[in-house]
């Protein structure tokens, strides 16, 4: 426990260390000056919090004034006005706002701000309005391998490799061994403290997988989020409205006729109110429930990379007041103590959306005894609370 | 609000989208399903034999339960059996006891009859003796009076002073 717990704190101090350090290196080169003013550090940290085209590690200024950039491009797949078009994110340069034109099939492109903007036939650069919003272009659909799908399909593999190693180990032995033996109680947490529980013991195996794909999922990137490779997919609203949608579907798709009926024709209300009731339910259960689901996982990873970008981001703002090495000391330690809360964060995120996935679909399976249903007075809380009060 | 609209990727949510059905699909039907199942099979086999041990365990009592009565009852008779054959001891001894005196006595009885009848016996016999000696006595001094008058004095006397003795 306690080399554990001693590793753990090297690892987080070297990420931490890695972050900062690749995190001045950039900055310090980017554009032509250094990023050291609080608008420039605000810059640069919601450019970090978007999604990005390519997979920069860092960048630097060498001797002769030249910015080099270490990373690799990632393949921009777009579909425009005229079909298909495929390019590799190199031909931007690296620029993001909008000075590089790519051409390709007689279609000229400009990324701004993380998105790609399609100029239209004739124009031969971005123009901009007061607001610095492209006049003469418009966005494409951008099916791109961004940042984010690298991170997906990398969680993807190792979930894959991970448990389906598992999974074989299972054929030969009852007890696994090694890595496995780290995964199998964190499926069994999932199973009994998660699905469970909330779901119910009749229904919940049906759903306990698609609720260990999303925990492990939102899980490893979250926590991949807080590496040096600075992804941010669980920041992405795209990927959490995702994940709150397929919540959403399934539980609508197997809610039972209790479930309907509730939401609908509330038993045991006036006739009168039930209408009013049932706009109130359908609202909670087709935008309320996901929304808070998406925006909960959103905003909290989201703020996270920016509390802990701008602690690290205190090396330059306060460098003219506390000296460099106060400054770095004080960021370091601040950064420190975030990055750990950040890791804890990372996992209460992932249980927290796997968790309320799993209440949502408890309580559309659930089985009310009818007795009980017409001596209530048919509150939506109450109806919750007693679902609730039956399986935890 | 209008940042976050425009920060809304749509292609990405559509890619995300695909790649999350694409890893629910695999991963329920490689890793899930196996491991749930393996996991539910190793459970009810704990279960089952922690079921089977806890029956041994009871069986086991029983079994105990059982040869305890036996011992029991076993001791019991015992202890009845070595009462009942305590109790025949005594009145054994105590029927032999009277048996034999009541044999005794008889005996005693008959030898007295036995000694009584003797003696009268005897008696009978001495007193036939006596007088068949007396007889003869009185033969001899009838003769020797016959013979001689003061020697059948003489010889009188003493034969009754002889018996006299008797």
């Amino acid at each position: 426990m306690k080399i554990f717990q001693q590793s753990f704190k090297f690892i987080t101090l070297a990420v931490l260390v890695f972050l900062s350090t690749s995190i001045y290196a950039k900055s310090s080169n980017e554009g032509e000056g250094q990023v050291s003013t609080k608008k420039e550090v605000e810059e640069y940290i919601l450019h970090h919090i978007q999604d990005s085209h390519d997979f920069s590690l860092f960048s630097y200024t060498n001797d002769e004034g030249e910015r080099k950039h270490f990373g690799f491009p990632l393949p921009v797949i777009l579909w425009t006005s005229e079909g298909l078009v495929t390019f590799m994110s190199s031909e931007f340069h690296h620029n993001d706002d909008g000075h590089v034109i790519v051409e390709k099939d007689g279609q000229k492109f400009a990324k701004i701000h993380s998105k790609i903007y399609e100029l239209e036939s004739g124009a031969s650069e971005v123009s901009f309005d007061e607001d610095h919003h492209a006049k003469n272009a418009h966005k494409v659909l951008d099916f791109s391998i961004t940042k984010s799908v690298v991170g997906v399909l990398f969680v993807g593999l190792l979930m894959f490799f991970w448990f389906s190693r598992l999974a074989k180990q299972y054929k030969n032995k009852q007890i696994p061994t090694g890595f496995g033996r780290v995964l199998e109680p964190l499926v069994i947490y999932v199973r009994d403290e998660i699905a469970r529980p909330n779901i119910g013991d009749k229904h919940y195996r049906k759903f306990t997988g698609y609720l260990l794909t999303v925990f492990f999922f939102i899980w490893i990137l979250n926590l991949m989020g807080l590496t040096p490779f600075g992804f941010n997919v669980t920041g992405q609203l795209a990927v959490t409205a995702c994940l709150a949608i397929f919540t959403l579907v399934i539980y609508t798709v197997s809610g039972n006729k209790d479930y309907w009926m509730h939401m609908l024709w509330m038993p045991g209300v006036p006739v009168l109110i039930r209408p009013v009731l049932a706009i109130i339910e359908l609202a909670g259960a087709f935008l309320i429930k996901p929304f808070s689901l998406l925006v909960r996982l959103f905003a909290n990873i989201s703020a996270g990379h920016i509390v802990v970008m701008s602690l690290i981001a205190i090396m330059f703002t306060l460098k003219d007041t506390l000296t460099v090495a106060g400054a770095t000391g004080l960021s370091l330690v601040l950064s420190f103590f975030i990055t750990l809360i950040e890791v804890l964060v990372a996992f209460l995120q992932a249980y927290i959306f796997t968790m309320l996935s799993a209440l949502f679909i408890g309580m559309a399976v659930a089985e009310h005894d009818h007795e009980h249903e017409h001596d209530e007075n048919g509150h939506e809380i109450p109806d919750a609370e007693d679902v609730r009060e039956n399986f935890i | 609000m209008d940042k976050l609209l425009n920060d809304f990727s749509p292609g990405l949510f559509v890619v995300q989208t695909i790649l999350l059905l694409l890893l629910i699909f695999l991963m329920v039907k490689f890793a899930w399903k196996p491991i749930l199942n393996s996991l539910n099979e190793r459970e009810e086999g704990i279960q089952g034999a922690l079921d089977a041990a806890e029956n041994a365990k009871k069986e086991m009592e029983n079994l105990q339960a059982d040869n305890q009565k036996l011992l029991q009852e076993a001791r019991l008779e015992r202890e009845t059996m070595l009462k009942e054959a305590r109790e025949l001891k005594t009145k054994m001894i105590a029927d032999a006891e009277e048996e034999a005196q009541a044999q005794a006595g008889k005996i005693i009885a008959q030898a007295q009859e036995a000694i009584e009848s003797e003696k009268k016996a005897a008696m009978a016999e001495l007193k036939s003796h006596v007088a068949g000696l007396s007889l003869d006595i009185a033969e001899k001094v009838v003769r020797g009076e016959l013979s001689n008058k003061d020697k059948q004095i003489q010889l009188v006397e003493s034969m009754l002073g002889e018996a006299t003795l008797n």
